[in-house]
């Protein structure tokens, strides 16, 4: 599944503007602690996550992953949308709960590592 | 001989920069060609210590050596040092502030995190001076 597809079953909007929505998504993950995520993070993950200090992106990065997703609309400051659009993770922006994203995502066929 | 040398200081809390030494280092390695799983586990162990210098210590910098062999990492620093090098190893583990648990660091799976993705381990701490740690990986 691609990021493209992953936005439309989670009515998200992307908030990146260059990074490639085409990629693949591998699994889910979601998960607010970082040195957590550090530790578990995977190549092609979609990490749904409340915080959206400028470290999301490194660590999104890091471990290559396909894209951020945040929860309930919170809203993420442009110089951080900017970051991960020079690191080429998109981010991803839904309405739904954390809990709701998985669910949806789950049930869609994306897996859990 | 080292195929190449390269130093990345990082400043004590400051948090918008944090992981770009990190971010740095993997490009490099990838545009030199070091195996992907490498790069991988290396990149992990160099983003924790780098956020520990950025959270613990009072600036450090990470110091990294590429042999034809292996990619050695050392984090090196002026700070409060640690008292109990075990216990600081154990998950869970952690003397962050609150402040910095609020941003999702601090839950104690930094150190632990490095020695699992390292093939080798080693930390030297003095109390009131600083700590050092070395980092190999080796390419196979």
């Amino acid at each position: 599944m691609t990021v493209k597809e992953v936005a439309d079953i989670i009515g998200a909007s992307i908030l990146t503007k260059q990074a490639d929505t085409e990629k693949q998504v591998k699994e889910g993950y979601t998960c607010d602690l970082l040195s957590w995520v550090m530790a578990h993070g995977r190549e092609g993950m979609a990490w749904t996550t409340v915080q959206t200090h400028m470290n999301v992106i490194a660590v999104a990065s890091l471990h290559d992953m396909s894209c951020v997703i945040i929860p309930e609309g919170i809203r993420m400051e442009d110089d951080v949308v900017e970051k991960a659009d020079e690191e080429g993770i998109c981010v991803l922006s839904s309405s739904l709960t954390a809990f709701d994203i998985c669910g949806r995502l789950a049930a869609a066929g994306i897996g859990a590592c | 001989m080292s195929i190449l040398k390269e130093e990345f200081p990082v400043a004590a809390m400051d948090f918008v920069t944090a992981g770009e030494a990190s971010a740095q280092i993997k490009r490099m390695l990838k545009k030199l060609g070091v195996d992907p799983g490498v790069i991988r586990r290396l990149a992990i162990a160099c983003y924790e210590a780098e956020i520990n210098l950025v959270i613990h210590s009072d600036g450090g910098k990470l110091m990294l050596e590429l042999n034809p062999d292996n990619v050695t990492l050392i984090s090196e620093d002026v700070g409060p040092g640690i008292p109990d090098i075990d216990l600081a190893m154990s998950e869970g583990y952690s003397t962050a502030s609150d402040d910095v648990r609020m941003m999702g660091f601090g839950a104690g799976m930094g150190l632990a995190n490095m020695a699992r993705n390292a093939d080798h381990f080693n930390i030297e701490s003095i109390v009131g001076e600083g700590t050092k740690i070395e980092m190999v990986f080796d390419i196979k």
